[in-house]
């Protein structure tokens, strides 16, 4: 299993939490070929969710369309400075990672 | 007479006391799942969704029904990519109850790039990076009040996002 792919910066203003998160991940599309000509098989992360206080708040759903070592920005109300927030995601292949890192 | 009573209660209490755990163990409460804390699931990803070509087909996968056009739905997504592979493209809206948002590449093989689902307290706006085959046209669709309601933007691609 993949190991420390997952940076994650929430920082807390007023009520609400700005999230930023890049994940080291090779997404590979399937549709691209080595320097053989063989294509690479598709590899790609398909759900990424992140939870806070123990509810989910907000979940991705990835295709191979997603660059390589995802970058997602969103934002939630709640959260405030020292609560964890939890990362997870699942790739097509069955591996995963998850980080629990304090908002800032 | 009382020894051997207390001798044969204890005997009785930790063989059930075994007989419970060993019962619970079969039961694999051990490892039970608490859903408020369990990680991302596979099971949630909506792999027919991102099999189609058209945005109406996908929309229909994904969401169920169609989108109308919105001037409330908004899309920032560069005239021209330098890169295809790379593409940063930012969704948000001022429509109420969004419960989800979905970034569709319609030149892309399959048309469906990323969904969104956002819970009651998210805010509807999201920003990524996508990759785009060729120039095309990107649509963002929001689902507010369980309708849907789309945007969409040309953005040119200079060199194409699939490694080709």
């Amino acid at each position: 299993m993949p190991t420390n792919t997952i940076r994650v910066r929430a920082v807390a203003s007023g009520d609400t939490t700005e999230v930023q998160s890049l994940i080291r991940h090779p997404m590979e599309s399937g549709f691209v070929k080595d320097s053989k000509g063989q294509l690479i098989p598709a590899h790609h992360i398909e759900v990424l969710q992140f939870e806070h206080g123990g509810k989910t708040v907000f979940t991705a759903l990835w295709g191979p369309a997603v660059s390589k070592d995802p970058y997602v920005k969103f934002s939630f109300k709640g959260g405030k400075k020292g609560d964890d927030i939890k990362v997870s995601w699942v790739d097509n292949k069955g591996e995963s990672d998850s980080l629990t890192a304090k908002i800032q | 007479m009382n020894e051997f009573a207390d001798a044969h209660r204890l005997a009785r209490r930790t063989i059930l006391k075994g007989a419970v755990a060993g019962g619970l163990a079969g039961l694999g409460l051990g490892a039970f799942p608490f859903p408020a804390f369990a990680d991302a699931d596979a099971k949630e990803w909506p792999a027919d969704a991102f099999k189609h070509k058209s945005e109406a087909d996908t929309l229909k996968a994904l969401y169920g029904k169609t989108a109308e056009a919105s001037d409330k739905v908004s899309l920032d997504a560069p005239e021209i990519a330098e890169n295809g592979a790379v593409v940063p493209i930012a969704v948000a809206s001022t429509l109420p109850n969004i419960t989800g948002i979905a970034i569709l590449v319609l030149e892309n093989p399959n048309v469906l790039a990323a969904a969104y689902k956002l819970p009651a307290g998210t805010q509807a706006s999201v920003s990524n990076r996508l990759k785009m085959a060729k120039t095309s046209k990107v649509v963002a669709v929001v689902e507010s009040g369980g309708k849907l309601y789309s945007v969409s933007k040309e953005v040119k691609v200079t060199v194409g996002g699939c490694g080709g």
